[in-house]
């Protein structure tokens, strides 16, 4: 790592957690429907959203009702999206006239966007319509993101309430989310945004006159270019806020419309862990010991710091094949040194493997390089972030509500230790809770390894289009890197983070339909049971604190639960990791 | 019971082998079931025996010799995990059979109705008019009563409905003295096996055969009809769930590895001998084989301790016990108070005031009323008279006036609580004097209890009588603090004398004038706050109370109600035992978790000996991984088999002994405990598979 590195690092690490106390806080008001500053501005608004949607908001329901609300809320936001874009090239905002999305394609964003995943399988500029864009899109990245808050908030009720039947109310907290965090945030984040110059406009995409000629890879010259617009700085706040990532353009953060500058970089950078880092403070203050959030947040931390490290390390020491060519790869000041292939000049290896980590911690998602082109260990740490389970940060509500279920087992093993029966925040973890946990633990496991198997098999490794019968193949590379290709694809949708490691050609029928099904399980298999657990809890009584309770707040602690989350993942996914990644980056060191 | 308190040696030659012949027989599938892990391993041995045979016609994915080797030792893996359970059957049930030998199959005297006479009943009559019988005692039944004469062995557990009679307990209890049974109040439950002394007693028998507590005990000892604990059926669920990732970690990997075949042009498909010996490896099959033994040795080591738990719910909720009601008498305080200091009033010298208690004495049994005698004796030199010398007559003390004394010569010596005395002077005439008051007062406040004694209507001075503190008791209850227990008195002492006492014992709360109802109300008070709160109690009057606690001792020398209303008896009638019984529920817990963490850790140092080994062919560079550097791909796995198999018979003694239990904070026991048995369970494996390979080679095996 060089010393810039360490600076943009620091100054990353140092921003983020002065800001989780103020805006912790903040949440947790709002969730406890106390006054929090913004009522008189938007009190009104949302009153008007109930006596419009006809919702009681003091009545509170148990947790099934909770799920099925939460279940049908995204189901039928599923089928809007889904049907936006088969009609897309009917309704109005389509200065480009884009054509109706195919089938297996549409499906695959609709789940993809309704589960928080926000995996693309198509391209941005070339696909969606301004429309489907802003309703589609737009409102899903929204709701997908406060219903993960949502069902956190109903987790850390069940936690803090005694004897409790309800778990508060889906419709409130799905308003009040949206409404009072993720609107004004998104607000500021995208005239912040727009100032550096973010694309924001209905106009049609604009045809220019190249300075300097170019000539493509037939050898024709290229005089013009089309420089795609939209309503895009809007939908970027929101996409970096609300751990969504899926782009305006297909290149991403790492399109200049999307991402032009070190400021625009910084700011979404820091909107990527802002809320799941800041969640973690309003966990503490609602069950009413801020250590416990701490806790929490350092134990994420102590997952995130190393792997970072290693990231940066990793992409700064580049591949000793090429430094063995006589190139120099060191950096200095003419040049960064180190792989800076597939990195933007403008960002550098620091902030691009900076966002390539806190991307896929957060299941954000969102890209300003192509992790294809990581070093084999450089690209493991984005890999294996989404493999523990996206719980260090995670989506918004989601990761942390994933760490919530990893503590219930870390203390029910330690519970054990200690001669009790495991509690945690005073509430004993018995058959059903850990039933419910080991579920939620489970089944992102099993459907990447499944997947990956499956896909691996044949099935995803050569495809052929309408248009032609020519067999074509899924992966780029051949070997090691073209397995972990279709595991990181998996790995991503099965933990609802949605990066691409591109070089996979996803936008086939099996990819499509694979991964909308995979994104689809992940995503409400594990509301449920977190839900139930959310339930079971909050009748629960509460044991006192005592000498002989075990502290889920002290340093001990904090390594158990990064040990059991480092442990399952690892023993989950070492086998895989090492056909993969490890094996490539053997053989790249291999003298 | 003196066999049952000596410590058996870990491994019994006769316990050994028939547990050895219980391993083969648990093979059953249909046993195996139960326990998610050890089913999977079944499963797995019999594949690998299958590819076995497929190796000897010579169709083999791999030699028969190495198939041969997994095989074998996957089938150790079970017939380990068997013997353990097996092994802490056998001792729980050699335990019981030691208590169960006591009640060898007598004659019982069966009486077809309740003789109608008060008197003792002849036997020899009855049975000539037919109206008793001589049955086997195994034959009796739930409501049969039973006659018992001198030298008579009790034939079941019972209640005595008539008679009083001497009966030797020391068959159950190992305590020689012989204790009185009567009927009638909370000395009327009777123990089978033990031996009536003197006298008679009609008994009413309170189970079937078959029904006793000692049978239920045994029955939650014994595997087929052992229900799982609600802590052990969350540890299964746990387990089945890391299973199954385990399982589809080593499914997947054969079409990872045909993946990778294909990519690099070399090598082989992993072969499903070595997917099956890693899938065996990864789960946790140390905790899961231990597991059903480290429950049955917790029950074991309760009927060690003598104390018989109806319910293996009971055992663990004694580990999370956090509130112990503690009755004062016999547990905190020795049984009795004891005279220590006399105080007269004004005007009045100690000898006179000594005498007058004496006096007052001489005919009090009472263990209070012979203290005061022997205060006077120690401490004035006066020495017992003769009773019957002194035509005295002797006032016993009576429930309506409240003071017992003597009529000798004119003199009425009463003594008595303070407003019993003061009532008594009044009658007569005399005055209270306000200074004896205080002092009666400054006695209560220092946990004494305040006699006073009067002569005629002329008060004479207070006698102290202290309850006197077991010793070692207060450092008992600072271990029980660090553990995080709370423990409170209960006493039916004023709310002064029980401050004084919980004070200078160190409680941390008492519960005074305690009546059956207010233990009661206090209970759940406690439990609504969410604690477990665990008591002992004997008399019927306690029976709701311990109905209510999570964890309820009954006395065995408490009535046959008491007992049914708790849910662990001991057998011993010491109150004390209770903190005993809440370190062995704590000691289950902690055994469990701490062999889970092993287990879990363990599998770190099978990825490096079997990975390496399983894709060298395809992937030469996976080589590095091999950071044991063992000798070859076979020996590799074949190590990390045989050292997964061996380490389930090495932690049999710690299963069966459990971990020592220290009274500290949980922070600490977790440190320590994570320190040994995590960090421990990640070093110690790849130790033992290097040692493994090194014979393997040595024996030219690899």
């Amino acid at each position: 790592m060089t010393l810039n590195a360490w600076w943009q690092c620091g100054l990353y690490l140092a921003a983020l957690l002065c800001l989780v106390k103020p805006l912790g806080a903040y949440m947790a008001r709002v969730y406890e429907r106390q006054p929090c500053g913004l009522d008189r501005l938007l009190g009104p608004c949302e009153r008007w959203c109930y006596r419009l949607a006809g919702i009681d908001p003091d009545r509170e329901s148990s947790w099934r009702h909770y799920a099925v609300c939460v279940i049908a809320v995204n189901f039928v936001g599923l089928l809007v999206v889904y049907f936006l874009q088969r009609a897309q090239a009917w309704l109005p905002f389509n200065p480009q006239t884009l054509p109706a999305v195919s089938p297996d394609s549409a499906f695959n964003t609709a789940a993809s966007f309704a589960s928080n995943t926000n995996w693309q399988g198509y391209g941005g500029e070339t696909t969606m319509s301004y429309l489907t864009q802003m309703l589609g899109l737009g409102v899903q990245n929204f709701l997908s993101a406060a219903t993960g808050m949502a069902v956190l908030v109903a987790l850390v009720r069940g936690i803090a309430r005694r004897s409790a039947e309800t778990i508060g109310n889906f419709w409130v907290d799905l308003t009040r989310s949206t409404l009072y965090i993720l609107l004004p945030l998104s607000l500021v984040l995208a005239i912040a945004l727009v100032s550096q110059g973010v694309v924001q406009s209905f106009a049609p995409y604009q045809t220019v006159h190249l300075l300097e000629p170019t000539s493509d890879a037939d050898g024709n010259t290229i005089t013009e270019q089309t420089l795609p617009l939209g309503p895009a700085a809007s939908q970027i706040a929101i996409k970096q806020l609300g751990t969504n990532g899926g782009g305006f353009f297909n290149a991403n953060s790492a399109h200049p419309y999307e991402n032009p500058t070190p400021i625009s970089n910084f700011l979404e950078l820091l909107s990527i862990l802002l809320i799941p880092a800041a969640l973690c403070y309003t966990f503490g203050a609602m069950v009413g010991a801020r250590r416990q959030g701490w806790a929490v947040l350092a134990a994420m931390l102590a997952i995130f710091v190393p792997l970072l490290v290693i990231c940066q390390t990793a992409e700064q020491a580049g591949n000793p094949r090429i430094a063995a060519l006589g190139v120099d790869d060191v950096a200095g000041s003419e040049h960064s040194g180190g792989n800076m292939e597939g990195k933007e000049v403008r960002f550098g290896i620091a902030n691009s493997a900076l966002w390539a980590t806190a991307t896929t911690a957060a299941s954000n998602g969102s890209v300003n390089s192509t992790h294809d082109s990581y070093t084999p260990l450089g690209g493991l740490v984005p890999m294996s972030l989404m493999q523990l389970g996206e719980v260090v940060f995670g989506g918004v509500g989601s990761g942390l509500y994933g760490m919530l279920v990893f503590a219930i087992i870390a203390v029910f093993i330690a519970g054990l230790m200690v001669g009790r029966t495991p509690e945690y925040l005073g509430k004993k973890i018995e058959a059903y809770e850990i039933k419910m946990a080991a579920l939620v633990v489970l089944i992102p496991c099993a459907v990447v390894l499944v997947g990956t198997a499956i896909a691996v098999l044949g099935p995803g490794l050569t495809y052929t289009t309408a248009d032609s019968p020519d067999l074509k193949q899924n992966v780029a590379n051949p070997g090691p890197h073209g397995f972990s290709e279709v595991l990181y694809a998996f790995s991503s949708a099965g933990n609802n983070n949605g990066s691409a490691f591109a070089g996979l050609s996803a936008n086939a029928p099996f990819y499509n339909v694979a991964l909308g099904v995979t994104m689809l399980i992940s995503r409400y298999w594990l509301i449920v049971p977190t839900l139930a657990i959310a339930g079971s809890l909050a009748r629960k009584k509460a044991t006192p604190v005592g000498l002989g309770t075990l502290p889920t707040h002290s340093p001990l602690f904090v390594v158990l639960l990064v040990g059991v989350v480092l442990l399952v993942g690892a023993l989950t996914f070492v086998p895989a990791l090492a056909l993969g990644p490890i094996v490539e980056h053997l053989q790249m060191v291999a003298p | 019971m003196a066999a049952a308190q000596k410590a058996r040696p870990l491994f019994d030659p006769p316990i050994v082998r028939q547990a050895i012949v219980d391993a083969f027989k648990k093979l059953n599938p249909l046993h195996q079931i139960r326990n998610p892990v050890m089913f999977t391993v079944l499963i797995g041995s019999a594949f690998a025996t299958l590819l076995w045979a497929q190796a000897l016609i010579g169709e083999g994915e791999a030699p028969a010799g190495f198939i041969f080797g997994v095989a074998a030792w996957l089938w150790f893996t079970v017939l380990f995990a068997n013997f353990a359970e097996a092994m802490a059957e056998g001792r729980g049930k050699a335990q019981a059979a030691a208590l169960r030998a006591t009640r060898q199959n007598v004659a019982a005297k069966k009486l077809r109705e309740m003789p109608a006479e008060e008197g003792r009943p002849d036997f020899g009559s009855l049975q000539a008019h037919r109206k008793a019988e001589s049955v086997s005692a195994s034959d009796l039944r739930l409501g049969d009563i039973v006659l018992v004469e001198a030298g008579d062995q009790i034939p079941a557990d019972g209640d005595v409905v008539r008679g009083v009679a001497s009966v030797d307990e020391s068959a159950i209890t190992g305590e020689s003295a012989p204790v009185i049974r009567e009927s009638g109040g909370d000395r009327s439950s009777v123990t089978g096996g033990t031996r009536v002394l003197s006298d008679w007693l009609i008994v009413r028998v309170a189970a079937n055969p078959g029904e006793t507590f000692l049978d239920r005990m045994i029955s939650l000892v014994e595997g087929a009809k052992r229900r799982k604990t609600p802590n052990e059926i969350a540890l299964d669920i746990l387990l089945a769930a890391m299973t199954i990732v385990f399982l589809l970690a080593c499914a997947t990997l054969l079409p990872f590895s045909i993946y990778s075949v294909e990519a690099a042009g070399q090598g082989t498909p992993i072969a499903l001998t070595a997917l099956l010996a890693l899938l065996v490896c990864l789960i946790p099959t140390t905790i899961g084989g231990l597991l059903s033994a480290i429950g049955i040795a917790g029950m074991d080591r309760m009927i060690q301790a003598n104390v018989i738990a109806t319910s293996g719910r009971a055992v663990e909720a004694a580990g999370d016990v956090d509130v112990l009601l503690l009755d004062k008498t016999g547990t905190i305080t020795l049984g009795n108070r004891q005279a220590v200091e006399f105080i007269p009033v004004d005007g009045v010298p100690v000898e006179a005031l000594a005498d007058a208690a004496q006096l007052s004495s001489l005919a009090d049994e009472t263990p209070e009323g012979r203290s005061v005698v022997v205060l006077a004796k120690e401490r004035y030199g006066l020495r017992g008279r003769n009773v019957h010398d002194m035509h005295a007559t002797f006032i016993p003390f009576s429930a309506q006036t409240r003071v017992s004394g003597v009529n000798l010569d004119g003199r009425q010596v009463r003594k008595g609580a303070a407003d019993a005395i003061e009532q008594f002077v009044k009658e007569r005439g005399g005055q209270f004097p306000a200074a004896l008051r205080e002092q009666v007062h400054a006695i209560a406040k220092r946990g004494g209890t305040p006699l006073v004694v009067a002569e005629n209507a002329l008060p004479l001075g207070a006698i102290h009588l202290k309850d006197i503190v077991k010793g070692g008791i207060q450092e008992r209850f600072a271990e029980l603090r660090q553990m995080g227990i709370k423990t409170v008195m209960i006493t039916g002492d004023n709310p002064l004398t029980a401050a004084a006492i919980a004070a200078e014992a160190g409680v941390d709360d008492f519960l005074a004038e305690a009546t059956p109802e207010a233990k009661l109300k206090m209970i759940r008070e406690y439990q609504a706050g969410g604690r477990l709160v665990a008591m002992t109690g004997d008399g019927t009057n306690d029976s709701p109370a311990l109905a209510q606690a999570d964890v309820a001792v009954a006395m065995n020398s408490g009535t046959q109600a008491a007992k049914e209303a708790g849910n662990m008896v001991d057998l011993d009638s010491n109150p004390t035992k209770l903190i005993e019984i809440v370190a062995i529920g704590k000691q289950l817990l902690m055994t469990r978790g701490a062999l889970t963490t092993f287990s879990i850790a363990n599998d770190v140092s099978k990825y490096f000996a079997i990975i390496p080994a399983v894709f060298v062919g395809t992937y030469p560079v996976l080589g590095m991984l091999n950071v044991m550097r063992l000798a070859t791909p076979a020996s590799a796995i074949l190590s990390a088999v045989i050292f997964n198999a061996l380490i389930i018979v090495l932690l049999i003694p710690l299963a069966l002994r459990g971990i020592r239990y220290r009274p500290v904070s949980a922070d600490r026991l977790l440190r320590d405990n994570l320190l040994v048995y995590g960090l421990g369970g990640l070093i110690v494996p790849f130790v033992g598979i290097k040692v493994i390979d090194l014979i393997l080679v040595a024996l030219g095996i690899a």
